[in-house]
């Protein structure tokens, strides 16, 4: 027989729904370690940026433990539905199973309720997760996801920012997440603009992942010799799509080929 | 003292099953079919915002008939179920045996027990397979018992004039406007002259395997089921 809290009445969530049920399932159901932890694997360079008619949200491949590579091919952004994505940086396990219990958190609503939610509202759900995680994140696995969707009803693509302690930020134009956004966001500033194509907003943001690798040790660049390049994902109004791999390779290929002449990348006028 | 009347353990259930059965009798029936790429489940139901039929998981379909608070109750208990077996596991783990199994213990604990009174409903949980072979589709009773139902089955309503009716005519790999008009016929052959239901009137969705999505169940607009009943 299905126990009793299965068949009680108005839960919408997922989450609480697992709180309740299983508890020892949710991502902040971690033991508390205490002290900094070794053997950690950490995601490092997340990158968004909305263009005409959505947006687009990039990562690089790099996984790090201290300071080995962990992994070269480890994938960052996830899609949550239909018309929303995550990426994400910091701890890569908690960050992971967040990202997994979102996923199943939005699902879970849209099926209970027969209607999905709102951007704004997942921005806020995530948030709440986020929140959840601030204990571990002050002994140091903190999670940082970047969160990207296509508002159906604005019309337009939007892009949420989190910190540890769950506030939310949205911004209109592009941003950036982990060890290597300070050198991503200098480089996406000068690159974007509003009015940018999608296959523009692709390259500005492959070539911002250039240019945060060149100056961060944890965010890795295009892998020429293994033929590992960034994975992009894009929403529109025709909802999630992975952007090919064989185009992104031929756009990071571009980018490369421009740095060979002028490593720093392409100028931006100076005024 | 007056000594309560004594009523055997048959007549008891009998009176249950007859009080279920009736209740479930009164509605309309929802019919459900294979088709060429997948389930197609068609329910009369003129209400756009109270549904009998719904998506349970990746490949799992949920139709019912009876009392609405009753089915919505265990639509959602299956959601969650199928929810947090696949967050604990992997989306692969979630089976509609798993699921009809569950409701199965819940009806009949519930038809049993004296304290409450029998639920009157009667589920489909179907899910599509890799190929037809490999669909599953259970018909779960309000006692709690379960039939495995192959090709096609209809519960609810008056649902001996409609299982004739596609007895008689259903074959093997109709394609989706085939399979809706013959589900669409059938619903209308609940009196004794045969009616014509509106396409408006229709609750219509299908657990299609082509679908290039995990989740492969999807309504159909009103649109899209008037062109088919047209077509």
């Amino acid at each position: 027989m299905l126990p009793e809290g299965f068949r009680s009445v108005g839960g919408t969530s997922f989450a609480e729904f697992l709180g309740d049920q299983a508890p020892q399932l949710l991502p902040s159901a971690r033991e508390s370690a205490g002290g900094e932890l070794a053997g950690v694997t950490h995601g490092t360079t997340i990158v968004a940026a909305t263009f005409d008619g959505g947006v687009v949200m990039a990562g690089d491949r790099r996984a790090t433990m201290g300071n080995v590579i962990a992994q070269r091919d480890i994938q960052k952004v996830f899609p949550t539905d239909e018309y929303s994505c995550v990426g994400i940086a910091g701890t890569a396990g908690i960050a992971v199973e967040m990202t997994r219990l979102f996923q199943v958190e939005l699902e879970h609503y849209e099926k209970i309720e027969g209607a999905t939610l709102s951007t704004d509202g997942k921005a806020n759900r995530l948030a709440t997760l986020i929140r959840g995680n601030l204990g571990l994140a002050m002994q140091g696995l903190a999670v940082v996801p970047l969160f990207a969707a296509y508002d159906i009803d604005a019309a337009c693509g939007r892009i949420f920012a989190f910190d540890v302690t769950g506030n939310k930020n949205e911004e209109r134009t592009f941003h950036s997440v982990g060890s290597g956004s300070t050198f991503a966001r200098g480089s996406l500033k000068k690159l974007y603009s509003e009015s940018m194509s999608e296959a523009d907003a692709v390259t500005a943001v492959v070539q911002s992942l250039y240019d945060a690798a060149d100056d961060d040790t944890a965010t890795g660049g295009p892998d020429l010799a293994r033929r590992i390049f960034p994975l992009v994902s894009v929403i529109t109004a025709d909802g999630y799509r992975a952007w090919d791999e064989a185009a992104t390779a031929e756009v990071a290929d571009r980018v490369v080929a421009g740095r060979m002449s002028r490593p720093d990348g392409p100028s931006a006028p100076l005024t | 003292m007056t000594a309560p009347f004594y009523v055997s353990p048959e007549q008891l259930m009998k009176d249950r099953a007859d009080f279920a059965r009736k209740g479930i009798a009164r509605g309309r029936s929802v019919v459900v079919l294979q088709y060429a790429d997948g389930i197609l489940l068609v329910a009369e139901n003129p209400s756009r915002a109270l549904h009998k039929i719904s998506e349970i998981y990746d490949r799992i379909g949920f139709a019912a008939v009876g009392r609405y608070n009753e089915f919505e109750n265990l639509r959602i208990a299956g959601v969650r179920l199928a929810d947090l077996r696949g967050y604990s596991y992997d989306r692969r783990d979630v089976t509609a045996r798993g699921l009809a199994n569950a409701y199965a213990q819940t009806l009949g604990t519930i038809f049993s027990s004296g304290g409450e009174k029998p639920w009157e409903v009667e589920l489909f949980v179907a899910e599509v397979g890799e190929a037809a072979e490999d669909d599953r589709i259970y018909r779960l009773m309000y006692d709690g018992s379960v039939a495995d139902v192959r090709g096609h089955g209809v519960m609810g309503g008056q649902s001996e004039q409609i299982d004739a009716h596609l007895t008689e005519h259903y074959t093997d790999g109709l394609d989706l406007p085939a399979a809706l008009q013959l589900a669409a016929t059938a619903l209308g052959r609940d009196t004794a002259e045969p009616r014509e239901i509106k396409a408006t009137d229709l609750e219509v969705a299908v657990v299609d395997r082509t679908r290039t999505q995990p989740r492969k169940f999807k309504r159909l607009a009103p649109e899209a089921v008037e062109s088919a009943l047209a077509g």
